[in-house]
């Protein structure tokens, strides 16, 4: 049983305090759904929320940890089998470049929350899986890694470019 | 004597004001079109950064940038996010290792006030954003921006309305790049919609097509992220 291997599902909310989110994957409901997925460890990178979450798992088989920031999240990201991210741009790509699967969660308590139109999108492409809190649970169940398309990464050469030849550069 | 003068600023006040309205006029046509000359190397810029996203995109274009024609570079963000300057720092410290002592001269760093922080009250916000103001312009002087990248955070609206004023008063030229979040799929966020409706950015990039479609003038040319 020790040396089985670990599956960990990282969930991380930036430097935002997104409690809602931090109270969905701290729910028994979610917790069994990823359990059923075969995830084994469940790390919550908390922010500047309030909420925190029980590290006792109960019943459940499930290891809980959180912490509120690290300046390596990236590490983390390398090392999970799934990350849960709030909708800022900086961790939906980062997590694509490093080719995780990723349930991007709407935070909607935003006042101005443009943030779901990025997540919307590249779901749409099939590049992530966009949620909210209450329908998280749902989202772990139905979600298919396979059906995940990878993200080509985009570059900034060609708006250079056209920056250049504005500016009568030789391009 | 009072008379006289009185007179002389009535005749002298429409015309200064018809004088700055036709400038006015040549300003907005005059941007968007290229520099009539070819450009000699070493333009002033000025790169508006701001908070997480914004700044990690911002610093894909500078990566881009062929740093003698783009020299020397002022980086400018809100005096409550020291993270955002602090990146621009290490990446101009990692220049700096490849080409001497030179280049760190050629990157100066700087804080804005931020018209309005989140959450602080109306009535407050109107002395803040005044004050912003006076900073922004202040800022504009100073640098003289020949050159100016931003895209979307609020703290560029009073820069790039300082750095028209200075085109209008023809103290100073600078053409303003505007490159709208990719985060803004949609949507332009309210900066990005300001600069677009007022012509004041000479081009605007958006990062998705179906907002091109919305918004002709701008231009797509790929994603940045």
């Amino acid at each position: 049983m020790g040396d089985r291997e670990r599956r960990v599902v990282f969930v991380t909310v930036g430097t935002t305090c997104f409690d809602a989110l931090v109270k969905a994957v701290d729910s028994e409901e979610v917790k069994q759904a990823l359990l059923r997925k075969g995830y084994t460890d469940l790390l919550i990178q908390m922010g500047r929320g309030t909420y925190v979450p029980s590290k006792d798992s109960g019943k459940l088989n499930l290891q809980v940890d959180h912490f509120t920031f690290s300046p390596s999240i990236a590490d983390y990201i390398r090392e999970a089998s799934l990350v849960i991210s709030h909708a800022g741009s900086g961790s939906i790509f980062e997590t694509l470049r490093l080719g995780k699967p990723l349930i991007v969660v709407v935070n909607e308590d935003l006042m101005d929350n443009h943030q779901s139109e990025l997540a919307e999108e590249l779901a749409e492409r099939n590049h992530l899986f966009c949620s909210r809190p209450q329908t998280l649970q749902e989202t772990v169940e139905a979600m298919d890694l396979d059906a995940l398309q990878p993200y080509m990464p985009g570059e900034a050469k060609p708006v250079v470019a056209l920056i250049n030849k504005f500016l009568g550069f030789p391009v | 004597m009072g008379l006289d003068a009185f007179a002389a600023a009535c005749c002298a006040i429409p015309v200064l004001a018809s004088l700055l309205a036709v400038r006015f006029a040549y300003v907005l046509c005059r941007s968007g079109l290229p520099p009539t000359r070819p450009r000699a190397a070493g333009l002033r810029c000025l790169i508006v950064l701001g908070s997480g996203g914004h700044t990690a995109e911002m610093m894909n274009i500078i990566t881009e940038l062929q740093k003698d024609r783009f020299t020397p570079r002022y980086y400018v963000a809100a005096l409550t996010d020291s993270m955002s300057l602090q990146k621009a720092q290490v990446y101009e410290k990692s220049l700096i290792q490849g080409e001497g002592e030179k280049i760190i001269k050629n990157a100066q760093f700087m804080q804005i006030y931020r018209s309005r922080e989140v959450g602080q009250s109306y009535i407050t916000s109107i002395a803040t954003t005044l004050l912003a103001v006076l900073h922004a312009l202040w800022l504009i002087i100073r640098i003289r921006p020949q050159v100016i990248f931003c895209n979307g955070p609020g703290t560029c609206i009073p820069l790039c309305a300082s750095a028209f004023l200075l085109k209008v008063l023809g103290l100073g030229w600078s053409s303003i790049f505007y490159i709208e979040s990719i985060a803004r799929v949609k949507k332009l966020s309210l900066s990005g919609l300001l600069l677009y409706k007022l012509r004041i950015s000479d081009q605007f990039f958006v990062q998705w097509t179906q907002l091109q479609q919305k918004y002709p003038r701008a231009q797509y040319a790929g994603r940045l992220m």
